[in-house]
């Protein structure tokens, strides 16, 4: 390993001057050995098992895939999914921008405090989220009580998948954004400002256009982490076949009820979500690389 | 929503907006009220209900709890195995940036893209993934379905991005005149790394290994399948913590929960404070 990593590094300096022949052969050979592991390492952990659900999915061909998709039960993971992640996004996206306005702009007692809270559900297992709103909203929890009688279900319903799906997702847009806000600065906002624009036009006007790609960025993250938490979700929506199952819970009961067919097509239903984020993810940061470039 | 302008613009303001100015701070204050109300409801109260719920039965409840042989199991599989994961991460996280900033090949940028994806993918489905190559029925023969080799390899799968995407920025800013200078004064390739690439890169590693380890010790969705939850075998910490939520024993999993929270943020912090120094150093 630091042997042919040590032998790469030879290859800008032998570039500079005139190369012996046996150094350059040498530079290359450990050149092309750093390149193999790494790319052995990411086939055999990545891009191989990826490729074999594909397979694994259409190899008894599409009839059935295509019961397996048209199912009750997965239509209805499949839309309670859709549905928790129009829900959760927006929420997360309006609240990130807020909270990544009042961490860059803002000067107030507690900044750091609001920076850790932030981070705070990238530290936490997801299975510890879910046990922590178990202990507030469910029916022995702090506000168990006091939401029966109001005639509110929490935990083991759509809300609590909400809130779960909300808490996991909480710090992307906010993050994503904080950058793009630093390095907007304010000049443009003091001279609206300056001009008579009210704080709700400079916002609107000026602030938001500046920071549309970093929100919008944030956005994908948080979705793709929406659509895919299971942890959390699994705690809180109590798995009712039909209806608090989503798509991921989904392929784990397919998977623990030997149905391979329908856990495998639920994944690759899934994992092309997952890769269409990835197109984004790359189309997004082309974008503002070629905006700062020019 | 907080007004987005700072104190000191709103002072700038003419006079005659001066009560204008002032709904606006009412909006802004309302703004603030209703995030505070929005993480209270979210991460404040559940922390403190988390918090609350592990020590209901005392210092020695909270002691028995993490210290029962099935729970002592698995935190201690948990740990061990975010260390040996993570040392992985460094090692093949760094050569992977390193491969993928100063070499070139032909699919590179698809390479580079696919990086990301165990970050997109659904954990659950990061385990499916994983079952279908190295599980029963392997097509290559290797079945690690149910072992500790297949806690480790999920943690490295979920874990992958963090440390080539801390490492590869802070390798396209650094600039080949040093190392050039460095083996020009006849320093040996194995001299350039140890003393030039891997100071630099140093802080950049360590705080992906803090995302690694912060991940991994709370790994859930991608173990689940592909571990099968022996208890004493291959139970971690968060599958325990599942189980006796399960059980209906809250304050055994708050306390857990409670215990690796703890790891995941003095680790983070003690990287954090280390990796200034060194950046410190390198300066």
């Amino acid at each position: 390993m630091s042997s042919s990593g040590g032998a790469v590094t030879l290859t800008p300096a032998s570039s500079g001057r005139a190369p012996s022949t046996a150094s350059a052969r040498s530079a290359r050979a450990g050149k092309l050995t750093a390149r193999t592991i790494a790319l052995g390492y990411l086939a055999l952990l990545l891009l191989t098992p990826v490729a074999m659900i594909f397979y694994r999915t259409f190899e008894h061909g599409l009839a059935p895939v295509w019961d397996s998709i048209t199912a009750p039960n997965a239509q209805s993971a499949f839309w309670l999914s859709i549905e928790v992640v129009a829900i959760a996004v927006p929420l997360n996206t309006v609240f990130g921008i807020g909270i990544a306005l009042l961490l860059e702009r803002g000067r107030f007692w507690g900044k750091g405090l609001l920076g850790l809270v932030i981070d705070l559900p990238f530290a936490i297992s997801p299975v510890v989220v879910g046990l922590s709103l178990v202990l507030v909203y469910g029916k022995t929890g702090w506000f168990g009580d006091w939401l029966t009688e109001q005639g509110f279900q929490i935990i083991f319903s759509v809300p609590g998948i909400v809130l779960a799906t909300a808490v996991v997702s909480l710090p992307f847009v906010a993050r994503e954004t904080i950058p793009v806000l630093r390095e907007l600065g304010t000049d443009a906002e003091q001279a609206a400002e300056t001009l008579g624009a009210s704080g709700w036009q400079t916002f609107w006007r000026i602030t938001l256009p500046g920071i549309r790609w970093g929100v919008v960025y944030g956005v994908v993250l948080t979705t793709a982490r929406a659509l895919g938490e299971f942890g959390a979700v699994s705690i809180v929506s109590g798995r009712i076949e039909g209806q608090t199952q989503t798509l991921p819970l989904y392929v784990q009961d397919r998977f623990e009820n030997f149905d391979s067919t329908g856990a495998y097509t639920a994944a690759v239903v899934l994992a092309l979500l997952a890769l269409a984020t990835l197109l984004a993810m790359n189309l997004l940061t082309r974008r503002t690389r070629r905006r700062t470039a020019v | 929503m907080a007004s987005p302008l700072p104190s000191s613009a709103s002072a700038l303001a003419l006079p005659r907006r001066r009560a204008f100015a002032l709904g606006e701070r009412g909006a802004g204050a309302l703004g603030k009220g209703m995030l505070g109300i929005y993480l209270s409801v979210l991460v404040l109260l559940p922390v403190a209900a988390l918090l609350e719920k592990a020590g209901t039965r005392g210092t020695s409840g909270f002691w028995r709890a993490i210290s029962s042989p099935e729970a002592g199991a698995a935190i201690k599989l948990t740990l061990i195995a975010t260390a040996i994961v993570v040392a992985v991460n460094a090692v093949f996280g760094t050569l992977i940036a390193w491969v993928l900033v100063r070499d070139e090949f032909p699919g590179k940028a698809i390479v580079n893209a696919l990086i990301d994806l165990p970050f997109a993918l659904p954990t659950i489905v990061a385990g499916v993934v994983l079952l279908a190559l190295y599980g029963k029925g392997s097509p290559i023969g290797i079945n690690v379905a149910f072992t500790r080799v297949a806690v480790g390899l999920a943690l490295l799968f979920v874990t992958l991005p963090f440390v080539v995407r801390s490492v590869q920025p802070v390798l396209l800013e650094l600039d080949y005149s040093m190392e050039e200078a460095a083996s020009s004064l006849g320093a040996s390739s194995g001299t350039v790394l140890r003393r030039i690439v891997l100071p630099s890169l140093a802080p950049a590693i360590i705080s992906g290994v803090a995302l690694s380890f912060a991940r991994a010790v709370g790994e859930f969705g991608s173990l689940v399948l592909i571990t099968g939850n022996l208890p004493f075998k291959t139970e971690v910490g968060s599958v325990y913590i599942f189980g006796q939520i399960e059980n209906d024993n809250l304050p055994a999993a708050a306390a857990v929960s409670v215990l690796l929270l703890a790891v995941a943020l003095v680790v983070l912090a003690a990287l954090s404070l280390f990796s200034r120094r060194l950046s410190r150093h390198v300066q």
